[in-house]
Protein backbone atom coordinates (compact mmCIF):
# COMPACT_ATOMS: atom_id res chain seq x y z
CA UNK A 1 0.00 0.00 0.00
CA UNK A 2 0.74 3.42 -0.47
CA UNK A 3 3.20 5.38 2.05
CA UNK A 4 0.94 8.16 2.61
CA UNK A 5 0.92 11.14 6.01
CA UNK A 6 -1.74 10.26 8.29
CA UNK A 7 -5.07 11.70 7.29
CA UNK A 8 -4.20 12.92 3.77
CA UNK A 9 -6.55 14.61 1.90
CA UNK A 10 -9.16 12.83 -0.76
CA UNK A 11 -7.20 11.78 -3.67
CA UNK A 12 -6.58 14.60 -6.16
CA UNK A 13 -8.76 15.23 -9.41
CA UNK A 14 -8.02 12.41 -11.75
CA UNK A 15 -7.90 9.38 -9.77
CA UNK A 16 -11.01 7.33 -11.11
CA UNK A 17 -13.30 5.41 -8.98
CA UNK A 18 -13.48 1.77 -10.73
CA UNK A 19 -16.82 0.64 -10.98
CA UNK A 20 -15.74 -3.06 -10.68
CA UNK A 21 -13.69 -2.30 -7.59
CA UNK A 22 -16.62 -0.14 -6.03
CA UNK A 23 -19.35 -3.22 -7.30
CA UNK A 24 -17.21 -5.40 -5.96
CA UNK A 25 -16.06 -4.38 -2.52
CA UNK A 26 -20.18 -3.05 -2.10
CA UNK A 27 -20.65 -7.09 -2.59
CA UNK A 28 -18.10 -8.06 -0.18
CA UNK A 29 -19.66 -5.69 2.66
CA UNK A 30 -22.86 -7.73 1.93
CA UNK A 31 -20.67 -11.27 2.43
CA UNK A 32 -19.53 -9.95 5.36
CA UNK A 33 -22.69 -9.07 6.65
CA UNK A 34 -24.59 -12.39 6.35
CA UNK A 35 -21.78 -13.57 8.20
CA UNK A 36 -23.21 -12.84 11.32
CA UNK A 37 -26.70 -14.22 10.88
CA UNK A 38 -24.35 -17.15 9.53
CA UNK A 39 -22.77 -17.45 12.78
CA UNK A 40 -25.71 -17.12 14.44
CA UNK A 41 -27.22 -20.32 13.13
CA UNK A 42 -23.70 -21.62 13.54
CA UNK A 43 -23.71 -21.18 17.34
CA UNK A 44 -27.40 -21.55 17.66
CA UNK A 45 -27.51 -24.49 16.68
CA UNK A 46 -25.02 -26.09 18.95
CA UNK A 47 -26.85 -24.68 21.96
CA UNK A 48 -29.84 -26.35 23.88
CA UNK A 49 -32.99 -25.84 22.38
CA UNK A 50 -34.11 -23.53 25.45
CA UNK A 51 -31.17 -20.82 24.74
CA UNK A 52 -31.20 -21.20 20.67
CA UNK A 53 -33.35 -17.44 20.24
CA UNK A 54 -30.63 -15.92 22.99
CA UNK A 55 -27.87 -16.74 21.01
CA UNK A 56 -29.65 -15.39 17.64
CA UNK A 57 -30.75 -12.41 19.24
CA UNK A 58 -27.09 -11.28 20.98
CA UNK A 59 -25.84 -11.67 17.14
CA UNK A 60 -28.09 -9.68 15.61
CA UNK A 61 -27.98 -6.72 18.44
CA UNK A 62 -24.24 -6.91 17.75
CA UNK A 63 -25.26 -5.48 13.92
CA UNK A 64 -27.35 -3.39 15.78
CA UNK A 65 -25.05 -1.69 18.35
CA UNK A 66 -21.85 -2.12 16.64
CA UNK A 67 -23.11 -0.55 13.51
CA UNK A 68 -24.31 2.38 15.25
CA UNK A 69 -20.93 2.70 16.87
CA UNK A 70 -18.88 2.38 13.52
CA UNK A 71 -21.36 5.38 12.23
CA UNK A 72 -20.79 7.81 15.27
CA UNK A 73 -17.59 7.08 16.59
CA UNK A 74 -15.91 3.52 16.06
CA UNK A 75 -14.41 4.01 12.32
CA UNK A 76 -13.05 7.55 13.37
CA UNK A 77 -11.43 4.96 16.34
CA UNK A 78 -10.12 2.41 14.11
CA UNK A 79 -8.96 4.30 10.78
CA UNK A 80 -9.08 8.26 11.60
CA UNK A 81 -5.92 9.79 11.31
CA UNK A 82 -3.43 8.71 13.48
CA UNK A 83 -2.68 10.36 17.01
CA UNK A 84 -0.54 9.89 19.27
CA UNK A 85 2.34 7.37 17.43
CA UNK A 86 -0.04 5.07 16.16
CA UNK A 87 -2.20 3.71 19.15
CA UNK A 88 -5.50 5.22 17.91
CA UNK A 89 -6.91 7.41 15.55
CA UNK A 90 -8.41 10.78 15.92
CA UNK A 91 -11.94 12.12 15.75
CA UNK A 92 -11.85 13.89 12.89
CA UNK A 93 -14.17 11.32 11.24
CA UNK A 94 -16.54 11.45 14.21
CA UNK A 95 -20.38 10.90 12.76
CA UNK A 96 -18.20 10.03 9.18
CA UNK A 97 -17.67 13.83 8.67
CA UNK A 98 -15.65 13.76 5.87
CA UNK A 99 -15.75 10.38 5.01
CA UNK A 100 -17.60 10.58 1.36
CA UNK A 101 -17.26 9.56 -2.23
CA UNK A 102 -13.51 10.42 -2.99
CA UNK A 103 -11.05 7.69 -2.50
CA UNK A 104 -9.09 7.91 0.68
CA UNK A 105 -5.25 7.19 0.69
CA UNK A 106 -3.65 4.66 1.76
CA UNK A 107 -6.75 2.32 2.35
CA UNK A 108 -8.53 2.90 -1.22
CA UNK A 109 -7.34 4.28 -4.00
CA UNK A 110 -10.39 3.58 -6.57
CA UNK A 111 -13.40 3.01 -4.71
CA UNK A 112 -15.62 5.50 -2.48
CA UNK A 113 -14.04 6.18 0.95
CA UNK A 114 -17.90 5.26 2.17
CA UNK A 115 -17.46 1.79 0.78
CA UNK A 116 -14.41 1.32 2.52
CA UNK A 117 -16.07 2.79 5.42
CA UNK A 118 -19.00 0.17 5.38
CA UNK A 119 -17.10 -2.51 4.10
CA UNK A 120 -14.95 -2.45 7.51
CA UNK A 121 -18.19 -1.65 9.33
CA UNK A 122 -18.76 -5.29 8.91
CA UNK A 123 -15.91 -6.69 10.31
CA UNK A 124 -16.38 -4.58 13.70
CA UNK A 125 -20.16 -5.88 14.11
CA UNK A 126 -18.60 -9.62 13.56
CA UNK A 127 -15.79 -9.68 15.95
CA UNK A 128 -17.85 -9.06 19.16
CA UNK A 129 -20.45 -11.48 18.09
CA UNK A 130 -17.31 -13.79 17.92
CA UNK A 131 -17.34 -13.88 21.85
CA UNK A 132 -20.81 -14.92 21.96
CA UNK A 133 -19.69 -18.60 21.93
CA UNK A 134 -17.73 -18.64 25.07
CA UNK A 135 -20.31 -16.80 27.24
CA UNK A 136 -23.65 -18.89 25.97
CA UNK A 137 -26.27 -19.82 27.83
CA UNK A 138 -25.66 -18.10 31.16
CA UNK A 139 -24.80 -14.19 29.91
CA UNK A 140 -27.59 -11.52 30.70
CA UNK A 141 -28.63 -9.61 27.75
CA UNK A 142 -27.91 -5.97 29.10
CA UNK A 143 -24.42 -7.25 30.38
CA UNK A 144 -23.93 -8.64 26.48
CA UNK A 145 -25.01 -5.04 25.07
CA UNK A 146 -23.37 -3.15 27.50
CA UNK A 147 -19.78 -5.04 27.00
CA UNK A 148 -20.50 -5.38 23.41
CA UNK A 149 -20.73 -1.47 23.11
CA UNK A 150 -17.32 -1.07 25.84
CA UNK A 151 -15.14 -3.79 24.02
CA UNK A 152 -15.86 -2.33 20.31
CA UNK A 153 -14.57 0.98 21.91
CA UNK A 154 -11.98 0.25 23.97
CA UNK A 155 -10.67 -3.27 22.31
CA UNK A 156 -11.47 -3.60 18.65
CA UNK A 157 -11.73 -0.24 17.61
CA UNK A 158 -7.54 0.30 19.03
CA UNK A 159 -6.60 -3.02 17.62
CA UNK A 160 -7.97 -2.26 14.17
CA UNK A 161 -6.46 1.17 14.20
CA UNK A 162 -2.59 -0.49 14.97
CA UNK A 163 -3.11 -3.19 11.85
CA UNK A 164 -5.22 -1.34 9.49
CA UNK A 165 -5.23 2.39 10.34
CA UNK A 166 -2.53 4.70 8.63
CA UNK A 167 0.19 5.02 11.15
CA UNK A 168 -1.14 2.61 12.82
CA UNK A 169 2.07 0.84 14.99
CA UNK A 170 1.94 -2.93 13.94
CA UNK A 171 0.84 -2.87 10.21
CA UNK A 172 2.16 -2.20 6.98
CA UNK A 173 0.59 1.46 7.07
CA UNK A 174 4.30 2.45 9.08
CA UNK A 175 4.35 -0.26 11.60
CA UNK A 176 6.82 -3.31 12.32
CA UNK A 177 5.03 -4.75 9.05
CA UNK A 178 2.97 -7.42 10.28
CA UNK A 179 1.02 -9.22 8.11
CA UNK A 180 -2.68 -9.69 8.35
CA UNK A 181 -4.89 -9.50 5.37
CA UNK A 182 -7.88 -10.00 6.35
CA UNK A 183 -8.10 -9.90 10.22
CA UNK A 184 -6.82 -12.95 11.63
CA UNK A 185 -4.84 -10.64 14.25
CA UNK A 186 -7.67 -7.80 14.64
CA UNK A 187 -10.67 -10.35 14.25
CA UNK A 188 -10.14 -13.56 15.69
CA UNK A 189 -7.15 -13.53 18.00
CA UNK A 190 -9.17 -10.74 19.43
CA UNK A 191 -12.40 -12.25 19.56
CA UNK A 192 -10.81 -15.72 20.57
CA UNK A 193 -8.70 -14.12 23.63
CA UNK A 194 -12.06 -12.31 25.07
CA UNK A 195 -13.58 -15.74 24.73
CA UNK A 196 -10.76 -17.25 26.86
CA UNK A 197 -11.44 -14.11 29.44
CA UNK A 198 -14.98 -14.58 29.62
CA UNK A 199 -14.93 -17.99 30.23
CA UNK A 200 -12.57 -17.16 33.03
CA UNK A 201 -14.35 -14.66 34.80
CA UNK A 202 -18.03 -16.18 33.70
CA UNK A 203 -17.38 -19.51 35.05
CA UNK A 204 -18.84 -22.82 33.91
CA UNK A 205 -22.62 -23.33 33.29
CA UNK A 206 -24.55 -25.10 35.51
CA UNK A 207 -24.06 -28.86 35.33
CA UNK A 208 -21.07 -28.86 32.86
CA UNK A 209 -19.93 -30.92 31.80
CA UNK A 210 -21.93 -34.29 32.94
CA UNK A 211 -25.44 -32.94 32.31
CA UNK A 212 -25.23 -30.91 29.39
CA UNK A 213 -27.48 -31.86 26.20
CA UNK A 214 -25.60 -32.23 22.55
CA UNK A 215 -26.04 -29.93 20.20
CA UNK A 216 -30.40 -29.34 19.83
CA UNK A 217 -30.26 -28.64 16.35
CA UNK A 218 -26.89 -29.34 14.23
CA UNK A 219 -28.65 -28.93 10.82
CA UNK A 220 -28.95 -25.41 11.49
CA UNK A 221 -25.02 -25.25 12.96
CA UNK A 222 -24.34 -26.36 9.44
CA UNK A 223 -26.47 -24.19 7.66
CA UNK A 224 -24.62 -21.09 9.77
CA UNK A 225 -21.24 -23.07 8.73
CA UNK A 226 -22.54 -22.72 5.24
CA UNK A 227 -23.09 -19.04 5.45
CA UNK A 228 -19.76 -18.14 7.07
CA UNK A 229 -17.82 -19.86 4.76
CA UNK A 230 -19.55 -18.45 1.87
CA UNK A 231 -19.52 -15.16 3.82
CA UNK A 232 -15.68 -15.64 4.01
CA UNK A 233 -15.27 -14.89 0.21
CA UNK A 234 -15.95 -11.15 1.19
CA UNK A 235 -14.67 -10.87 4.00
CA UNK A 236 -11.05 -12.56 2.45
CA UNK A 237 -11.42 -11.87 -1.14
CA UNK A 238 -12.75 -8.58 -0.56
CA UNK A 239 -9.87 -7.59 1.08
CA UNK A 240 -7.85 -7.19 -1.99
CA UNK A 241 -9.83 -4.07 -1.60
CA UNK A 242 -9.80 -4.45 -5.75
CA UNK A 243 -11.62 -6.75 -8.16
CA UNK A 244 -8.32 -8.21 -9.38
CA UNK A 245 -6.11 -11.08 -9.21
CA UNK A 246 -4.86 -10.52 -5.86
CA UNK A 247 -9.02 -11.03 -4.48
CA UNK A 248 -8.97 -14.40 -6.95
CA UNK A 249 -5.87 -15.48 -5.39
CA UNK A 250 -7.45 -14.54 -1.79
CA UNK A 251 -10.03 -16.74 -2.98
CA UNK A 252 -9.14 -19.74 -3.98
CA UNK A 253 -6.63 -19.73 -0.81
CA UNK A 254 -9.81 -19.16 1.43
CA UNK A 255 -11.61 -22.10 -0.19
CA UNK A 256 -8.85 -24.65 0.08
CA UNK A 257 -7.83 -23.90 3.44
CA UNK A 258 -11.66 -24.26 4.84
CA UNK A 259 -11.68 -28.05 2.44
CA UNK A 260 -8.48 -29.02 3.94
CA UNK A 261 -9.21 -27.96 7.19
CA UNK A 262 -12.68 -29.72 7.58
CA UNK A 263 -11.44 -32.41 6.38
CA UNK A 264 -8.49 -32.60 8.70
CA UNK A 265 -10.69 -32.39 11.83
CA UNK A 266 -13.37 -35.04 10.16
CA UNK A 267 -10.14 -37.97 10.10
CA UNK A 268 -9.27 -36.78 13.25
CA UNK A 269 -12.61 -38.09 15.17
CA UNK A 270 -12.38 -41.06 12.65
CA UNK A 271 -8.93 -42.33 13.88
CA UNK A 272 -9.19 -41.16 17.48
CA UNK A 273 -13.29 -41.08 18.22
CA UNK A 274 -14.25 -43.76 15.56
CA UNK A 275 -16.41 -41.99 13.39
CA UNK A 276 -15.93 -38.62 11.10
CA UNK A 277 -18.67 -36.24 13.20
CA UNK A 278 -20.69 -33.56 11.39
CA UNK A 279 -20.13 -31.33 14.27
CA UNK A 280 -15.99 -32.10 13.97
CA UNK A 281 -16.05 -31.43 9.75
CA UNK A 282 -18.05 -27.73 10.18
CA UNK A 283 -15.91 -26.40 12.93
CA UNK A 284 -12.63 -28.02 11.16
CA UNK A 285 -14.16 -25.70 7.99
CA UNK A 286 -14.76 -22.81 10.29
CA UNK A 287 -11.23 -23.21 12.03
CA UNK A 288 -9.77 -23.10 8.23
CA UNK A 289 -11.58 -19.95 7.39
CA UNK A 290 -10.03 -18.35 10.43
CA UNK A 291 -6.76 -19.77 10.07
CA UNK A 292 -6.04 -18.53 6.30
CA UNK A 293 -7.32 -15.08 7.23
CA UNK A 294 -4.27 -13.18 7.97
CA UNK A 295 -2.48 -15.20 4.95
CA UNK A 296 -5.26 -15.07 2.47
CA UNK A 297 -3.57 -12.65 -0.19
CA UNK A 298 -0.05 -13.72 0.90
CA UNK A 299 0.23 -17.50 0.36
CA UNK A 300 -0.20 -19.86 -2.93
CA UNK A 301 -2.64 -22.51 -2.78
CA UNK A 302 -0.18 -24.63 -1.34
CA UNK A 303 0.48 -22.54 1.59
CA UNK A 304 -3.33 -22.40 2.27
CA UNK A 305 -3.30 -26.59 2.22
CA UNK A 306 -0.81 -26.17 4.40
CA UNK A 307 -2.17 -23.39 6.89
CA UNK A 308 -5.90 -25.79 6.61
CA UNK A 309 -3.47 -28.75 7.72
CA UNK A 310 -2.70 -27.27 11.35
CA UNK A 311 -6.14 -25.18 11.78
CA UNK A 312 -7.57 -28.74 11.70
CA UNK A 313 -5.30 -30.14 13.93
CA UNK A 314 -4.94 -27.56 16.94
CA UNK A 315 -7.83 -26.64 17.48
CA UNK A 316 -8.77 -30.02 17.37
CA UNK A 317 -6.08 -30.91 20.01
CA UNK A 318 -7.86 -28.51 21.98
CA UNK A 319 -10.69 -28.97 22.04
CA UNK A 320 -10.54 -32.31 22.20
CA UNK A 321 -7.80 -32.82 24.69
CA UNK A 322 -6.49 -28.95 26.26
CA UNK A 323 -10.57 -28.17 27.32
CA UNK A 324 -10.74 -31.34 29.43
CA UNK A 325 -7.51 -31.90 30.65
CA UNK A 326 -7.96 -27.16 32.21
CA UNK A 327 -11.87 -28.26 32.62
CA UNK A 328 -12.40 -24.82 31.22
CA UNK A 329 -16.49 -24.15 29.96
CA UNK A 330 -16.21 -22.50 26.37
CA UNK A 331 -19.03 -23.24 25.04
CA UNK A 332 -18.99 -23.28 21.51
CA UNK A 333 -15.44 -23.12 21.21
CA UNK A 334 -14.77 -19.84 20.71
CA UNK A 335 -11.37 -19.11 21.92
CA UNK A 336 -10.59 -23.17 20.78
CA UNK A 337 -11.28 -22.33 17.13
CA UNK A 338 -10.83 -18.48 16.68
CA UNK A 339 -8.21 -18.01 19.54
CA UNK A 340 -6.12 -21.08 18.21
CA UNK A 341 -7.00 -21.50 14.56
CA UNK A 342 -6.08 -17.10 14.84
CA UNK A 343 -2.92 -17.34 16.52
CA UNK A 344 -1.54 -20.74 13.78
CA UNK A 345 -2.92 -18.37 10.94
CA UNK A 346 -0.96 -15.66 11.99
CA UNK A 347 2.09 -17.73 12.55
CA UNK A 348 1.57 -19.83 9.50
CA UNK A 349 1.78 -16.22 7.29
CA UNK A 350 4.82 -16.12 8.93
CA UNK A 351 5.90 -19.65 7.35
CA UNK A 352 4.64 -19.62 3.92
CA UNK A 353 3.64 -16.28 2.72
CA UNK A 354 5.41 -15.28 -0.38
CA UNK A 355 6.18 -12.44 -3.01
CA UNK A 356 5.02 -14.84 -5.63
CA UNK A 357 1.53 -15.28 -4.76
CA UNK A 358 1.63 -11.10 -3.90
CA UNK A 359 4.25 -8.64 -4.54
CA UNK A 360 3.08 -6.99 -1.45
CA UNK A 361 5.34 -9.17 0.66
CA UNK A 362 8.51 -7.78 0.67
CA UNK A 363 9.53 -10.35 2.99
CA UNK A 364 9.03 -14.14 2.20
CA UNK A 365 8.44 -16.29 4.96
CA UNK A 366 10.27 -18.99 6.53
CA UNK A 367 9.83 -21.89 3.95
CA UNK A 368 10.62 -19.61 1.09
CA UNK A 369 13.99 -18.55 1.94
CA UNK A 370 16.27 -15.92 3.26
CA UNK A 371 14.79 -13.13 5.82
CA UNK A 372 11.69 -15.52 6.27
CA UNK A 373 13.08 -15.68 10.21
CA UNK A 374 12.53 -12.38 10.48
CA UNK A 375 8.92 -12.00 9.26
CA UNK A 376 8.14 -15.15 11.28
CA UNK A 377 9.38 -12.98 14.33
CA UNK A 378 7.50 -9.58 13.01
CA UNK A 379 4.32 -12.12 13.29
CA UNK A 380 5.06 -13.58 16.54
CA UNK A 381 5.13 -10.36 18.19
CA UNK A 382 2.22 -8.96 16.58
CA UNK A 383 0.53 -12.27 18.14
CA UNK A 384 1.74 -11.43 21.33
CA UNK A 385 0.43 -8.36 21.43
CA UNK A 386 -2.91 -9.10 20.40
CA UNK A 387 -3.15 -11.40 22.57
CA UNK A 388 -1.83 -9.66 25.52
CA UNK A 389 -4.26 -6.75 24.45
CA UNK A 390 -7.43 -8.46 24.30
CA UNK A 391 -7.24 -11.00 26.84
CA UNK A 392 -5.85 -8.76 29.48
CA UNK A 393 -8.79 -6.18 28.45
CA UNK A 394 -11.39 -8.83 28.00
CA UNK A 395 -10.88 -9.58 31.44
CA UNK A 396 -10.98 -6.11 33.02
CA UNK A 397 -14.20 -5.50 30.67
CA UNK A 398 -16.10 -8.23 32.16
CA UNK A 399 -15.13 -7.54 35.19
CA UNK A 400 -16.65 -4.04 35.03
CA UNK A 401 -19.30 -5.59 33.54
CA UNK A 402 -19.62 -7.37 36.46
CA UNK A 403 -20.16 -4.52 38.86
CA UNK A 404 -22.65 -2.74 36.94
CA UNK A 405 -25.79 -5.22 36.30
CA UNK A 406 -24.13 -8.66 36.85
CA UNK A 407 -22.75 -10.87 34.11
CA UNK A 408 -24.53 -13.81 34.60
CA UNK A 409 -28.39 -14.75 35.10
CA UNK A 410 -28.99 -15.84 38.34
CA UNK A 411 -29.35 -19.90 38.23
CA UNK A 412 -33.29 -20.29 38.19
CA UNK A 413 -33.49 -18.08 34.91
CA UNK A 414 -30.31 -20.35 33.76
CA UNK A 415 -31.89 -24.05 34.57
CA UNK A 416 -35.15 -22.20 32.45
CA UNK A 417 -33.27 -21.04 30.16
CA UNK A 418 -32.69 -17.61 28.20
CA UNK A 419 -34.92 -17.67 25.44
CA UNK A 420 -37.70 -17.85 27.91
CA UNK A 421 -35.93 -15.31 30.82
CA UNK A 422 -34.43 -12.45 28.85
CA UNK A 423 -36.45 -12.55 26.19
CA UNK A 424 -39.86 -13.83 26.86
CA UNK A 425 -40.12 -16.39 23.77
CA UNK A 426 -39.22 -19.47 22.77
CA UNK A 427 -37.69 -21.31 19.84
CA UNK A 428 -40.01 -24.20 19.48
CA UNK A 429 -43.48 -24.82 20.60
CA UNK A 430 -44.15 -28.26 21.90
CA UNK A 431 -47.55 -28.96 20.45
CA UNK A 432 -49.21 -27.50 17.29
CA UNK B 1 -45.37 -53.06 41.22
CA UNK B 2 -46.49 -49.59 41.05
CA UNK B 3 -45.91 -47.34 37.99
CA UNK B 4 -45.16 -43.61 39.35
CA UNK B 5 -46.05 -40.47 36.88
CA UNK B 6 -45.02 -37.50 37.83
CA UNK B 7 -45.33 -34.26 36.26
CA UNK B 8 -42.69 -31.70 37.30
CA UNK B 9 -40.90 -28.52 36.60
CA UNK B 10 -38.62 -28.40 33.47
CA UNK B 11 -35.90 -26.62 35.35
CA UNK B 12 -35.77 -29.74 37.99
CA UNK B 13 -35.31 -32.31 36.07
CA UNK B 14 -31.61 -32.36 36.98
CA UNK B 15 -32.24 -32.64 40.27
CA UNK B 16 -34.72 -35.08 40.21
CA UNK B 17 -32.82 -37.43 37.93
CA UNK B 18 -29.27 -37.07 40.42
CA UNK B 19 -32.00 -37.66 43.32
CA UNK B 20 -33.43 -40.35 41.86
CA UNK B 21 -29.97 -41.64 40.97
CA UNK B 22 -28.65 -41.83 44.38
CA UNK B 23 -31.57 -44.16 45.30
CA UNK B 24 -30.67 -46.50 42.65
CA UNK B 25 -33.50 -45.62 40.37
CA UNK B 26 -32.12 -46.21 37.45
CA UNK B 27 -35.07 -46.41 35.14
CA UNK B 28 -36.88 -43.54 34.48
CA UNK B 29 -38.85 -42.36 30.97
CA UNK B 30 -38.67 -38.65 30.47
CA UNK B 31 -41.33 -36.34 27.57
CA UNK B 32 -41.55 -32.74 27.39
CA UNK B 33 -45.30 -32.14 28.06
CA UNK B 34 -47.85 -29.03 27.95
CA UNK B 35 -50.32 -28.84 30.52
CA UNK B 36 -52.52 -26.61 32.59
CA UNK B 37 -52.54 -26.25 36.32
CA UNK B 38 -53.36 -23.31 38.75
CA UNK B 39 -49.64 -21.51 37.98
CA UNK B 40 -49.14 -18.71 36.15
CA UNK B 41 -46.23 -18.86 34.20
CA UNK B 42 -43.63 -16.54 32.20
CA UNK B 43 -45.78 -15.52 29.72
CA UNK B 44 -44.46 -15.29 26.23
CA UNK B 45 -44.62 -11.94 23.95
CA UNK B 46 -44.78 -11.82 20.24
CA UNK B 47 -44.33 -8.48 18.45
CA UNK B 48 -45.63 -6.34 21.35
CA UNK B 49 -48.84 -8.82 21.95
CA UNK B 50 -48.44 -11.05 24.79
CA UNK B 51 -50.20 -14.69 24.53
CA UNK B 52 -52.10 -15.53 27.47
CA UNK B 53 -50.39 -19.05 27.34
CA UNK B 54 -52.77 -21.23 29.04
CA UNK B 55 -50.84 -23.80 27.98
CA UNK B 56 -48.03 -24.36 30.31
CA UNK B 57 -44.27 -26.19 29.53
CA UNK B 58 -44.04 -29.14 31.83
CA UNK B 59 -41.87 -32.28 32.23
CA UNK B 60 -43.64 -36.02 32.71
CA UNK B 61 -41.79 -38.82 34.76
CA UNK B 62 -42.43 -41.90 34.19
CA UNK B 63 -41.32 -44.79 36.56
CA UNK B 64 -42.27 -48.28 36.78
CA UNK B 65 -40.90 -49.82 40.27
CA UNK B 66 -41.21 -52.41 43.07
CA UNK B 67 -43.26 -51.71 46.00
CA UNK B 68 -40.39 -51.29 47.90
CA UNK B 69 -38.72 -48.61 45.74
CA UNK B 70 -42.03 -46.18 45.60
CA UNK B 71 -41.56 -44.34 48.64
CA UNK B 72 -37.67 -43.32 48.22
CA UNK B 73 -38.77 -42.84 44.48
CA UNK B 74 -41.47 -40.13 45.56
CA UNK B 75 -38.60 -39.13 48.23
CA UNK B 76 -36.39 -38.16 45.54
CA UNK B 77 -39.21 -36.40 43.28
CA UNK B 78 -40.53 -34.27 46.23
CA UNK B 79 -37.03 -33.15 46.94
CA UNK B 80 -35.93 -32.67 43.85
CA UNK B 81 -38.83 -30.93 42.43
CA UNK B 82 -39.64 -28.91 45.27
CA UNK B 83 -39.59 -25.20 44.91
CA UNK B 84 -43.11 -24.05 47.05
CA UNK B 85 -44.16 -21.83 44.11
CA UNK B 86 -47.76 -23.30 42.58
CA UNK B 87 -46.97 -25.49 39.63
CA UNK B 88 -44.21 -27.49 41.40
CA UNK B 89 -46.52 -30.40 39.59
CA UNK B 90 -47.79 -33.72 40.79
CA UNK B 91 -47.06 -37.57 41.37
CA UNK B 92 -49.71 -40.04 40.27
CA UNK B 93 -49.48 -43.73 41.94
CA UNK B 94 -50.94 -46.44 39.93
CA UNK B 95 -50.97 -50.19 40.18
CA UNK B 96 -48.99 -51.70 37.12
CA UNK B 97 -50.37 -55.59 36.61
CA UNK B 98 -47.28 -57.07 34.43
CA UNK B 99 -44.33 -55.50 33.56
CA UNK B 100 -42.25 -58.03 30.81
CA UNK B 101 -38.99 -57.43 29.70
CA UNK B 102 -38.82 -57.68 25.79
CA UNK B 103 -35.72 -59.10 25.32
CA UNK B 104 -36.23 -61.90 27.56
CA UNK B 105 -39.52 -62.87 28.32
CA UNK B 106 -38.62 -62.03 32.23
CA UNK B 107 -41.80 -60.92 33.92
CA UNK B 108 -43.21 -59.50 37.02
CA UNK B 109 -40.93 -57.78 39.85
CA UNK B 110 -37.30 -59.03 38.28
CA UNK B 111 -38.21 -57.50 34.78
CA UNK B 112 -38.26 -53.70 36.18
CA UNK B 113 -34.79 -53.22 37.74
Amino acid sequence: MADAPAGAAPAPAGVAINSGDTAWILISAALVMLMTPGLAFFYGGLVRRKNVLSVLMQCMTAICIVSIQWVLFGYSLAFGPDKWGGLIGGLDWVGLSGVGAAPMAPYVDTVPHSAFMIYQMMFAVITPALIIGACAERMKFSAFCIFTLLWSTLVYDPLAHWVWGAGGFLGLNGGWGALDFAGGTVVHISAGMTALAAVIVMGKRQGHPTSISPPHNLPLGVLGAGLLWFGWFGFNAGSALHADSLAVGAFIATHVAAAVAGLTWALLDWMFHKKPTTLGMITGAVGGLVAVTPGAGFVTPMGAIFIGLGAGLFPWLAVTFLKNRLGYDDTLDAFGVHGLGGIWGALATGLVACAAANPAVNRNGLFYGPGGAEQLMTQFKAVCVAVVWSFVMGLILFKVVDLMVGLRVNQHEERVGLDLTQHKEVGYTVID
Amino acid sequence: MKYVIAIIQPDRLDEVLRRLEEKEIHLVTVTSVVGRGRQKGIAEVYRSHKEAGSLLRKTKLEIAVNDTFVQPTIDAITEGGRTGAIGDGKIFVVDMDRCVRIRTGDEGPEAIG
